[in-house]
């Protein structure tokens, strides 16, 4: 399609705004993270590194980002075993009512949030209480596994849809026992969308806020909880910005990693 | 022993697809493959030919009968225990693998060690001229290449029976007709019992020691290709297998001037001048008018119209050149031997 010039240059600018909008107060977190003024006052009165100092001092801030990691990867190891043979079996095998199960495992991610938590919150109180399990990191894996199957088990399907069957068969024809195909040939074309569905799970599962409120204890802070109890706190403020920071610089690589592996339209390479 | 001598045989086969059975690819069908010999299976598309091809193999389960390979019942084993490979139409080579793992596949899984592994699969890259390609990946192939390799991967452990399902539906003309050749060529050197499935029906007649032509999940004929060509079981046979003239009822009577169902070959059928002398004793002739004229390369195709509305195809190989006479709307003299109208059950 060929472009007038004022249509080019209009339609840069609306593009640029955009981007600008939604990026825009991403860089500002960042500057403040580097801004001398406690009450981050504009422009800055000077750069420095001190709040960068207090935040890696910080044990609140450290722990909770433990806690996250640990939950997100307990969450995503849990998604990535349930997800691939909830997908193996319902793409595989024909069974009585295996579209309302496909339907029921990904209906976690569309209910609302609060829902979710609430609902979780009461199980978990009249089940696990019982055995004496008390709300802590497990429940809140529990909780965040709900939906991280959920990215996983799209991903892996989506990704059985587009390898041919003939290609297992021909395996199985050529003498690989059942476990051989899933070895050489079924595991090696899903890798990149595990991986991809990992990335993801895991990235839901770190920035979770509203389930994990309902499923963690009073000693359990992931680090979403953590920022948004001391966000308030003006002496915390600029380790809160710290934090941010950091997180922000840290969600680009798994997306960047992430997008190479969708666009990899021959899928079996990683 | 008579029983080692025979590769596959089919007795009863029935397949049923749907609940309760709704639709029936495959009806009783019984088959039956002498070790080393070329067999294909003809038919259109939908005929059930693939399903038997599957079947086979075992990737599906028969509703009913029995599947033997050898003299072996096979019928519950799963594909991966039976010595049968296949060739698939799609090729499905493993994307991931270079050319080299992708043949050596069946040795892999085998646990043959590394070093015999590559001998083999170099050897049997060599067999389908691709040496120098081990290194590459399939999408670094054309397609004639692709189906080298997938040629490749099924000879290479030697099966007892190689199964091709439609493997030149993707190739062009040209590209074909050199894998005919070189098909044939590959299971007379290796001695192995091929089983080609197709709808093709010049690559089946060319290719094959013996024929089975299928329609509606049942086996028509059986034979060597020049016996189903001349002597057609059925009607269907005499239209799917080449072209035919099929004369029944009324048409019969008139044309080949005896009741019933005959099938007339197109080069079968002379054309002559209708003020020629009359035909000779066993011969029949009719007159009509020439309605349509095509020429198709080698030979050319003569559309006659007879009188009450009759129509017959005559081809007639391009020797030489037309009579000045042989244009449209001229009338003309048709003449064959009375053998060739033949008659066909149904």
């Amino acid at each position: 399609m060929r472009l007038s010039r004022t249509a080019r240059i209009v339609l840069g600018c609306v593009t640029a705004a955009g981007l600008a909008v939604v990026y825009a107060p991403l860089l500002l977190v960042l500057l403040n993270s580097f801004n001398a003024d406690r009450s981050f006052g504009w422009p800055p009165s000077g750069l420095t590194g001190e709040w960068w100092r207090a935040a890696l001092h910080n044990d609140g801030a450290r722990d909770a980002l433990f806690t996250s990691l640990k939950a997100g990867l307990a969450a995503t190891g849990i998604a990535l075993v349930l997800g691939t043979m909830a997908a193996y079996a319902v793409h595989r095998h024909r069974f009585f009512g295996r579209r309302t199960v496909s339907f029921l495992l990904v209906l976690p991610i569309a209910l609302p949030g609060i829902v979710s938590g609430i609902a979780l919150n009461a199980a978990f109180r009249t089940v696990l209480d019982p055995f004496g399990i008390g709300f802590g990191l497990f429940t809140v894996v529990v909780g965040h596994a709900t939906f991280c199957v959920v990215v996983v088990f799209n991903n892996v399907a989506a990704r059985l849809r587009r390898i041919s069957p003939s290609m297992a068969e021909a395996s199985a024809d050529l003498g690989a026992r059942p476990w051989q195909t899933f070895r050489h040939v079924t595991f090696p074309a899903m890798r990149s969308a595990l991986f991809a569905g990992a990335l993801l799970a895991f990235a839901l599962s770190f920035d979770e806020i509203v389930v994990t409120t309902f499923t963690a204890g009073p000693g359990t802070r992931t680090l979403p909880i953590w920022i948004y109890e001391n966000l308030a706190r003006p002496h915390q403020a600029p380790v809160v910005n710290v934090v941010a920071a950091l997180l922000i610089a840290l969600s680009v690589v798994p997306v960047a990693i992430a997008q190479r592996l969708s666009s990899d339209t021959a899928g079996g390479r990683l | 022993m008579a029983e080692t001598e025979e590769a596959v045989r089919c007795t009863a086969v029935t397949k049923e697809f749907g609940t309760g059975g709704t639709v029936r690819a495959l009806d009783a069908v019984d088959l039956t493959l002498r070790a080393g010999e070329f067999f294909s299976l003809l038919g259109p598309s939908g005929s059930g030919k693939t399903t038997l091809l599957r079947l086979i193999a075992g990737f599906e389960r028969p509703t009913r009968g029995r599947i033997e390979l050898a003299g072996r019942d096979v019928t519950a084993l799963a594909p991966h225990r039976r010595d049968v490979h296949t060739v698939f139409q799609d090729y499905a080579l493993f994307p991931h693998m270079t050319v080299e793992q992708n043949v050596a596949y069946a040795l892999t899984v085998r646990g043959v060690r590394k070093p015999e592994r590559t001998a083999r699969a170099r050897e049997a890259l060599a067999t389908v001229r691709l040496d120098g390609f081990a290194a590459r990946r399939p999408d670094a192939l054309s397609g004639g290449q692709r189906q080298r390799v997938a040629l490749a991967r099924a000879l290479v452990d030697r099966p007892a029976v190689l199964l091709l399902d439609e493997p030149l539906g993707a190739l062009d003309l040209r590209l074909r007709q050199e894998m005919q050749t070189e098909l044939k060529e590959l299971q007379r050197t290796t001695g192995i019992t091929f089983l080609l499935v197709t709808h093709d029906q010049e690559e089946a007649l060319t290719m094959s020691d013996r024929v089975a032509v299928v329609s509606d999940g049942r086996i028509e004929q059986t034979g060597p290709p020049l016996e189903v060509y001349e002597r057609p079981a059925t009607a269907f046979v005499a239209g799917f297998v080449g072209t035919t003239n099929l004369l029944r009822g009324e048409a019969a009577v008139r044309v080949v001037g005896r009741p019933g169902a005959y099938s007339i070959r197109p080069e079968r059928i002379r054309l002559a001048d209708p003020a020629d002398a009359p035909p000779l004793d066993g011969e029949r002739t009719v007159t009509g008018r020439i309605a349509d004229i095509v020429h198709a390369g080698a030979h050319t195709r003569f559309t006659i119209a007879l009188p009450h509305g009759d129509r017959l195809t005559v081809h007639r190989q391009n020797l030489a050149e037309l009579p000045p006479t042989a244009r449209p709307e001229a009338e003309i003299r048709l003449v064959w031997d009375e053998k060739d109208a033949f008659p066909v059950p149904g």
